[in-house]
């Protein structure tokens, strides 16, 4: 076989490896998105359409004034997503401000017990739900917490600090060290290093951070499903409403689910960078 | 290096050369403060971990009391309930199912994830616009993509019928019978999950170093001995990151299933967590239920330990210590 056969051999098969790694893109992310159009084409369906498959109808938006309370002037939505971003907000800063000097001092010092503790609080995302949720439940109704936003902001921890404190100490390791020293040897205080000149070159980090605890809180289901009725109902909880009664319309089921869903997913655009170290709690620095 | 040893290099070795810093206007910290500085800044985490710890240290108490609805006033059983759960049917079905889970969910997620890592990382115009649009299913609130797919997977209204009618499949009855069920469980959870393996795997890809892969190239090695001795291993710490994670959040599963089939039909996929939730918090048995997830917790603890271990080992020897 001569050398220019082998070339465009080669460069043959290259073009069928590419064609092939395509189709394989398309096929999976053609599984990917299935459901999410299918929900937003259910969500725009009149109830006459609601059990048809047919993408064939006149859209309407009359499910999502519904979800959205439109009719009675949107107080119940309202007050869910509030429920949502109260409880939300409220766990993410928590964590922040008592995950910052944990993970700082875990990154920068060694003392006893900092191993155990960062692995405390790595076993807490790894520990079943439940077995906090029922000895919880008891404790919240003796202590008023029950379907509060403070007894909500409470168990949320468990969602959001793990991620903070890990991906935090990340950060700070990566940080270099030499930089902070030269401003101690500047005349800065430990505090003033830390204030002037870690935390704004980290502070992207932070936010992105941030979100993602932010995401995972809002996105969480079984805390608020246990442990909330009515005041403290997040988002996610009440979407599940539709589902119940006698009659149920999926059309209304699918445009509550989008609107629960939306929040994070528009979140998550901001992250794209720190992606990579926040689902893995900083193992991997992508 | 760790900054605390920093005083001590700037007065005694390496730095005695430097000028010294401006010691009227270094502020004066006592040694003792100084070594407390790193316990004053974890104070408040493990204040919190306490506030955490207690109640699950209640938990544990209530697995060795009768306690429920119908007995507001528990009494000491002692192993009773252990002794109960070990010798009943159905924990050790939702063992079997969880385990099954777990396992079966892992697996695909995996695969599938370096999948579609090795396809995006071929980076092609049509990857990097997918690239963007991976971590949709991984931030949909799983509980909603479980509720997204039963309307999905429903006869009456959903798209998987006609799909399947294109291909001539007939009869098919959604989430109906125990295997179809377990199947479509585990396809939800590769829907959500698959793009947290690929993007952990995308992220080891694109950080493997290039000369192996030429020198692998230059001696005329195949796709496949490449990715199996090369690729593979190389990106093994990255992809153990991953399994880890996913092992360890589908032994605990819950949302996914709850939205799909809340367990059924029958006990078919009712995992530990599940039928703990039955026990608490529907029949109200608190003691009983935490009991399940008491020898869920033991059984995940000590798997996570050997697991992180291992990590360790593997990172360590791909680092080159």
């Amino acid at each position: 076989m001569s050398q220019k056969t082998v070339q465009t051999d080669i460069r043959r098969r290259k073009a069928w490896s590419g064609l092939f790694a395509n189709l394989g893109l398309v096929a999976y992310f053609a599984f990917s998105l299935l459901p999410v159009l299918f929900i937003l084409a259910l969500s725009l369906k009149a109830d006459a359409d609601q059990t048809t498959t047919y993408l064939w109808f006149t859209p309407t938006l009359s499910n999502y004034e519904t979800v959205l309370g439109l009719d009675d002037g949107g107080g119940t939505y309202i007050r869910f997503f509030m429920a949502s971003l109260a409880t939300s907000v409220g766990a993410v800063l928590v964590s922040l401000v008592i995950g910052v000097p944990a993970a700082y001092a875990a990154a920068r010092y060694r003392f006893t017990g900092s191993d155990n503790l960062m692995f405390t609080l790595l076993s807490f995302r790894f520990a079943p739900e439940l077995l906090v949720i029922i000895p919880l439940a008891v404790l919240y109704q003796q202590l008023g917490l029950y379907d509060t936003i403070v007894g909500m902001i409470w168990v949320l921890q468990l969602v959001t600090m793990p991620l903070v404190v890990w991906i935090l100490r990340s950060f700070f390791q990566d940080f270099p060290a030499e930089l902070e020293e030269a401003a101690l040897l500047d005349g800065y205080s430990r505090r003033q290093a830390f204030f002037s000149v870690v935390l704004p070159l980290v502070r992207p980090g932070i936010a992105a951070v941030c979100l993602l605890a932010f995401i995972f809180a809002w996105n969480n289901f079984i805390f608020p499903f246990t442990l909330t009725s009515a005041n403290a109902q997040t988002v996610t909880v009440s979407s599940l409403a539709w589902l119940g009664g006698n009659q149920v319309k999926f059309n209304l089921v699918a445009a509550g689910a989008v609107m629960a869903a939306l929040p994070p997913l528009v979140l998550a655009l901001f992250i794209q960078r720190y992606l990579v170290r926040g689902l893995s709690f900083g193992a991997v620095k992508g | 290096m760790a900054l605390d040893t920093a005083p001590d290099n700037a007065s005694g070795n390496g730095r005695a050369a430097d000028a010294p810093p401006p010691l009227d206007s270094v502020p004066k910290v006592s040694p003792g403060r100084r070594k407390l500085r790193p316990y004053l800044l974890a104070v408040p985490a493990v204040v919190l971990c306490v506030g955490i710890l207690y109640p699950f240290f209640v938990g544990v108490g209530y697995t060795f009391y009768n306690f429920s609805a119908a007995n507001p006033d528990p009494m000491w059983v002692g192993f009773k309930n252990f002794a109960d759960v070990v010798t009943s049917a159905p924990f050790w079905n939702s063992v079997r199912v969880t385990g099954l889970f777990a396992v079966v969910a892992t697996s695909v997620e995996t695969v599938l994830g370096v999948g579609v890592a090795l396809l995006l990382y071929r980076s092609s115009l049509l990857g990097k616009i997918f690239e963007r649009i991976l971590i949709v299913p991984l931030m949909i609130a799983p509980i909603l993509a479980a509720i997204m797919w039963k309307l999905l997977l429903l006869p009456e209204v959903g798209w998987v019928r006609p799909i399947l009618g294109w291909f001539g499949v007939t009869g098919y009855t959604g989430t109906d019978s125990p295997f179809w069920a377990f199947f479509w469980s585990v396809v939800v959870d590769a829907w959500i999950y698959t793009p947290f393996v690929a993007i952990i795997a995308l992220a080891g890809l694109r950080s493997l170093p290039n000369s192996p892969f030429e020198a692998a190239a230059v001696d005329g090695a195949n796709w496949w001995l490449t990715f199996r001795r090369l690729t593979l291993p190389m990106l093994w710490p990255y992809l153990l990151v991953a399994v880890i994670f996913r092992l360890m959040d589908s032994l605990k599963m819950f949302d996914i299933i709850f939205g799909l089939t809340t367990g059924g039909p029958g006990d078919s996929t009712t995992t530990l967590q599940i039928n703990a939730y039955l026990e608490a918090i529907t029949y109200a048995r608190y003691s009983r239920g935490i009991t399940y997830m008491v020898l869920l917790w033991v059984f995940v603890y000590v798997v996570s330990m050997f697991a992180v271990k291992y990590l360790r080992k593997v990172q360590a020897r791909s680092a080159g210590v």
